[in-house]
């Protein structure tokens, strides 16, 4: 996983709420086996005027001239606006993987729906929380700002405006450490593999009607 | 501290190792895998070089992609095919307790066949790369929906890390009405407390009409726990949950069986358990639901009207409102019995089980498909339930209205497969999501109870089931 330190990025904003996976990564692009290649289909259903398959070539399809993200303003855009609720929905971890590959390494917003919030951290993009309040100033100071870009420092837990105001987030320590360092998940839960394996031997002695069928290690 | 929630219990259970900041360990009894969120997980162990951590925990199937038309024999198209073929590479290379693959005759839904089987037990931590994982709860299991990383997590530790959600409890008193069912609970529970109400909670769905569900029920409301936001929904276990399990093929026999239901006893809150939030319906009250949008908790009762957006003082909802109707194809104000369909779909993880198409039949029996529906497509959760079904002649009774009875699969719930509605297509759906796009891109989905489904389908618009029920049900 790439490390998350410090971004300095281009904003764009998704006025809507409740944006679900299915809209973020449409079914038909799940098929396929890899985990990139998604960024073309991103929003595919509200970025395109035809129905998208997967292998179309997306530069010669017809693009929806009000969907946000297609304005030139927002071109190159990394950091991403939303509204409450953002990625509810289907636990497709193919919706971070679309968002990554479009180029967005962070994402704001009111709330975030679980599983998504979670796969997020999985693949180096960082989903920040603020209040709603917060939200809205910063949605209307987007939209009022070309060319509006935002420093996101992930050390000292702020997000920097253009006018130099200061705005701390919150972050859990351990999945912030995981961010700022690239790590695997499961290099550092392996390290504790004495300790699983030992849980596993007490948790079989006590419940051995879950491990029918299995012969003892 | 000794007063504690189901989820309480079920977390002190599997808990590894918790490091200061509540980040945890939960050790993981069952994973259940399908082929959509799988590939990249054992690719990912391949290119490390990890083996699965213990493979009699691993139950497979391939549900998403599978045709459901019985005269298709293959996947015909290529890059579907390649996903199955590659889950039955990935199970065949590296094992698992159990595999239902394609044309096998116990195939079907992932969250079906897990119960069905008796590979889903009480008290089991349950994962699997899909968010209606919560449908397991309804057996007081603790499951969660993962993403794909959680998946290769979970193969290669046995663990998923989390931190410890808050408890929530959702009480539903009083007892269900005719033609008011488990679905309708859940819409109504979505319908009051928001697609976000449960975010950061583990529900416990309590009380009487809850407890007077069967367990296909309490897997209809438990499955929709994530609609509501929360990632885990669970039922308490009682006389019903352990009956269910009796002669289910994996389930513990003998001397191993008594001391599993000694444990599973155990498998309920306290009666002084605090919950961090509680919600209480009375269920004397509820109508048949039909959602009018395109999120969950967008649902009305059958005699309702689709709203005006003008009414939601809050701007972020009516800004949903009002975009919902325009893809919806809805005017403010419409009566929803004045809705017509164009397809009715009954089946998915929500729909498909036994008590489903049973409930469906009754009100399907010697009548027809309405001459403006296109199509009514009813598929069974598992080849077991389809078999059984057929036992029971449910099927001759759809197949004489001029429904389509199918093989098993996810089929029209999400459209990864051939199943699909075209562009401005209307559908009365069983399933679980109404989001734009969900059923085929452009289409309109109403979610309801099957009842409601078949009744939409005879009728031809949606119709009040209390008034087609037969009046000695």
């Amino acid at each position: 996983m790439e490390p998350f330190i410090r971004l300095d990025a281009l904003v764009a904003p998704l006025d809507r709420a409740n944006v679900d996976t299915d809209a973020i990564i449409p079914k038909q692009f799940l098929k396929s086996i890899h985990r990139s290649g998604f960024g073309p289909y991103l929003f595919d259903a509200w970025r395109y005027l035809d129905r998208g398959e997967p292998g179309m070539d997306c530069s010669k399809r017809p693009r929806n001239p009000d969907f946000v993200l297609n304005q030139p303003r927002y071109q190159g855009a990394q950091i991403l606006f939303v509204r409450e609720n953002f990625g509810c929905g289907s636990s497709r971890e193919h919706a971070p993987w679309a968002l990554l590959d479009d180029g967005f390494r962070a994402l704001i917003g009111p709330s975030f729906a679980d599983i998504f919030y979670n796969n997020c951290f999985k693949n180096g993009l960082l989903p920040i929380v603020l209040p709603a309040e917060e939200v809205d100033r910063l949605f209307g100071e987007c939209e009022a700002t070309p060319g509006y870009r935002l420093v996101i420092d992930l050390p000292s837990q702020t997000i920097t405006t253009p006018e130099g105001r200061v705005i701390a987030f919150e972050i859990d320590p351990f999945r912030k450490e995981c961010l700022l360092n690239g790590w695997d998940d499961i290099g550092l839960t392996l390290r504790h593999a004495d300790e699983i394996r030992r849980f596993e031997q007490d948790y079989r002695a006590r419940h051995p009607y879950y491990f029918v069928e299995e012969p003892a290690a | 501290m000794n007063h504690k929630t189901l989820y309480d219990k079920l977390w002190d259970a599997h808990l590894v190792r918790q490091e200061p900041d509540g980040t945890a360990l939960i050790y993981i009894d069952r994973h259940l895998i399908h082929e959509v969120t799988s590939p990249q997980a054992f690719e990912g162990l391949r290119l490390a070089g990890r083996k699965p951590w213990r493979t009699g925990s691993i139950v497979a199937t391939a549900d998403h992609n599978v045709p459901t038309d019985p005269g298709e024999a293959e996947i015909r198209d290529p890059i579907s095919r390649e996903q199955v073929v590659t889950l039955d590479q990935n199970i065949r290379a590296f094992g698992a307790l159990r595999y239902f693959p394609f044309h096998d005759p116990r195939q079907g839904i992932v969250h079906v066949i897990g119960p069905e089987s008796g590979a889903t037990l009480p008290g089991m931590t349950v994962v699997c790369g899909d968010s209606h994982t919560s449908t397991h709860g309804a057996f007081a299991c603790l499951a969660h929906g993962i993403g794909t990383s959680e998946v290769e997590h979970v193969l290669a530790t046995q663990c998923l890390i989390q931190k410890k959600a808050k408890n929530m409890r959702v009480r539903v008193d009083g007892s269900l009405p005719p033609g008011v069912y488990a679905k309708d609970v859940i819409l109504a529970i979505i319908g009051r407390i928001g697609t976000a109400g449960g975010t950061g909670h583990a529900i416990e769905f309590a009380g009487e009409a809850i407890r007077s569900l069967s367990m296909e029920g309490r897997m209809t409301v438990c499955n929709m726990a994530i609609e509501a936001g929360a990632r885990v929904g669970m039922v308490a276990v009682d006389d019903k949950t352990i009956d269910y399990f009796r002669d289910k093929p994996l389930a513990p026999k003998g001397a191993l069986w008594e001391q599993a239901v000694e444990y599973w006893r155990t498998l309920v809150s306290d009666p002084a358990a605090r919950f961090d939030r509680e919600v209480l319906l009375d269920a004397s009250t509820l109508k048949p639901q039909v959602t009018w949008g395109t999120s969950p908790e967008m649902v009305t009762d059958i005699d309702g009207r689709v709203p005006d957006p003008a009414s939601f003082a809050d701007p972020v909802k009516r800004d949903a409102a009002e975009r919902a109707l325009a893809y919806m194809g809805l005017e403010p104000g419409t009566p929803i019995s004045q809705i017509r369909v164009d397809q009715v779909f009954i089946g998915s993880c929500t729909n498909s089980r036994i008590e489903d198409l049973r409930a469906a039949a009754a009100v399907v029996r010697g009548r027809k498909k309405a001459a403006n529906v296109k199509r009514v497509l009813v598929v069974p959760g598992s080849g077991l339930v389809k078999k059984q079904a057929e036992e029971e002649g449910l099927h001759r009774i759809f197949i004489e209205a001029g429904f389509e009875w199918r093989d098993p699969g996810c089929s029209m719930c999400l459209a990864m497969n051939a199943d699909r509605l075209e562009p401005g297509e209307r559908c009365a759906s069983t399933s679980n999501r109404n989001f734009e796009g969900r059923q085929g891109a452009g289409g309109r989905t109403h979610l309801v109870s099957p009842a409601m489904a078949a009744a939409a389908a005879i009728a031809g618009r949606f119709a009040d089931v209390r008034e087609l029920l037969p009046a000695s049900v």
